[in-house]
């Protein structure tokens, strides 16, 4: 029988170090919503969403009260809407009235945010796909809950990098779009290199073609106990540092586990994953930086920050992937600036830069994730810093990303407020050397030679 | 059998056990096991109990005994046995 030390051992790990389920995410398919009647289709979508996640935030909240574990976001990911909208659409302002609907679904429900206004256009774009994508400053500025992402490039295809330069362009004209509120618009898009069909998190969220009707995944999420694990093993060998993170993990992902049966159980939903992650938020004692720091590093960003980083990234997917039955999405370390303190810190102090950041997105496990930049960087730098980090995922057979927010009207030694779970951020250096000639190449990266396996 | 787990942390008073006890027994919630510890000056007690045959459903449970609790200056959860199973247990 459980003994009180274990009971005691849990609820520390609740109430003093931050240890939450981070979200609980329905992945809802729309296309058997899909008719070349807008109006229709609209209707089509509001009524699936709101009838499929009529019971997601009750149930999330019953199950927060009876395991006394926090469930800090309840979420809905659909299919892309460039898949959805192809028919019903004949031009952006056509796609972005679907972004209303989904907004006015999620509100109904009562989820946090709702993600799936994508496009996945690795190799090609259609010309649905096309105008969904210049939509998305008109469909972010004009909703609240509403995340965007689109996939640029995969291992298996290369790089679209016509996709990659109107991206640089549609994060400025988003920025510019809610330049009243510090750019936010950009911190609810997010673009992908080898993105997961499954995964639970935002903005990169939406449900993949190749899933059920409906399904539940889960994001768990718990820096803050790992933090406080590793002190007390302060000095010791690799060896005690990894097996201490991995025995942490594999106890974090369990709860996870236990959350996203009984969600499925009571929502008659199928289980999906759970996304084995360390997930930071602002709150004091909720950093992955803080852990590096505690591995033995002075401030991330110092040499050694990557190799840290690798085990740490290495370590919490061995100890949680024997605690859940399936696991999918991103599951990794994740390594937000604007929403770490230790990472703000490091930035303050002149320790970690952007080049650094895009080195230890190598080893993490999705890529550079906001960093409020310069509002004057060009269009084509952006597009530059997307292709770098789609290369190192291509190249690494891993998924990256990049969500970064062109703050306009702000600059280097300012410092942006986004609130909430969003965070503040220092804007951040930009190389100011041009890649102009590189990104207004047309056409597309090949996929690299050890994509081809067959 | 659905377990559940009662845990009471707070500064020691007289009474705390026969009051928690006195609301479980009015309920008929039957208790298992109990134990307790002084951790860092307070008073810790853990209960291992069943709600079968429980007179309310497991929310109701929760939150009164939570308000009792506030009543009497400590903290009292009520959690499903699952999630220290689930974290504890392979």
């Amino acid at each position: 029988m459980i003994n009180i030390f274990e009971v005691n051992e849990t609820n520390e790990m609740i109430e003093k170090e931050n240890l939450d389920v981070r979200t609980i995410t329905m992945g809802i398919s729309l296309l058997d919503c899909i008719t070349d009647d807008l109006e229709k289709l609209r209707t089509n979508i509001f009524n699936k969403i709101t009838s499929k996640a009529e019971n997601l935030v009750s149930v999330g909240k019953e199950i927060e009260h009876e395991y006394g574990i926090p469930i800090v976001n309840k979420r809905i990911s659909v299919t892309p809407i460039a898949l959805v909208g192809a028919s019903a659409c004949k031009s952006p302002g056509d796609f972005a009235t679907i972004a209303h609907t989904l907004d006015e679904a999620a509100k109904k429900v009562g989820v946090n945010f709702i993600g799936g206004y994508s496009a996945l256009v690795s190799k090609g774009m259609t010309k649905g796909e096309e105008d969904l994508i210049r939509s998305i400053p008109m469909a972010l500025s004009g909703t609240s809950l509403v995340c965007s992402s689109v996939n640029l490039g995969s291992t298996k295809t290369g790089i679209n990098m016509d996709a990659v330069r109107l991206m640089g362009r549609i994060i400025k004209e988003t920025a510019e779009a809610t330049k009243d509120s510090d750019s936010l618009g950009c911190a609810k898009l997010v673009v992908f290199c080898n993105a997961p069909d499954d995964n639970p998190f935002m903005a990169g969220a939406f449900h993949g073609v190749t899933e059920a009707d409906t399904i539940i995944n889960v994001g768990v999420s718990g820096p803050g106990v790992v933090n406080t694990a590793l002190k007390k093993v302060r000095g010791e060998s690799f060896e005690v540092l990894c097996e201490t993170i991995k025995k942490t993990a594999f106890k974090v992902t369990r709860v996870g586990q236990l959350v996203a049966g009984e969600a499925s159980r009571r929502l008659n939903v199928p289980f999906g994953i759970v996304d084995l992650s360390l997930a930071p938020t602002p709150a004091i004692g909720d950093s992955v930086a803080d852990i590096l720091c505690e591995i033995g590093l002075e401030h991330v960003g110092a040499p050694g920050t990557t190799a840290a980083l690798a085990l740490l990234n290495d370590q919490v997917k061995k100890g949680g992937v024997m605690a859940s039955s399936y696991v999918g999405g991103l599951s990794g370390a994740f390594i937000p600036v604007s929403e770490d303190q230790g990472m703000i810190n490091a930035v303050e102090a002149g320790s970690l830069t952007l080049e650094k950041l895009e080195a230890m997105t190598c080893v993490c496990s999705v890529g550079l994730d906001m960093i409020a930049i310069p509002g004057d960087t060009k269009e084509s730098t952006i597009s530059g810093i997307i292709a770098d980090e789609m290369a190192i995922g291509m190249v690494n057979q891993k998924t990256t990303a990049v969500r970064v927010i062109p703050v306009i009207g702000k600059t280097v030694g300012e410092r942006v407020e986004f609130g909430g779970l969003l965070g503040y951020a220092p804007i951040m250096p930009v190389n100011q050397y041009s890649c102009e000639a590189f990104v207004d190449r047309k056409g597309r990266i090949p996929a690299p030679i050890h994509s081809f396996k067959n | 059998m659905k377990k559940t787990i009662i845990t009471v942390v707070g500064k020691d008073a007289v009474g705390i056990i026969a009051k928690v006890c006195t609301y479980l027994a009015n309920n008929r919630i039957n208790i298992l096991d109990i134990s307790q510890t002084i951790v860092q000056g307070y008073f810790n007690m853990m209960m291992i109990a069943d709600m079968n045959d429980s007179s309310k459903p497991f929310g109701d449970v929760a939150d009164e005994l939570e308000q009792i609790g506030e009543e009497i200056g400590v903290v009292i959860k009520c959690q499903r046995e699952d999630i220290f199973n689930s974290m504890h247990r392979v």
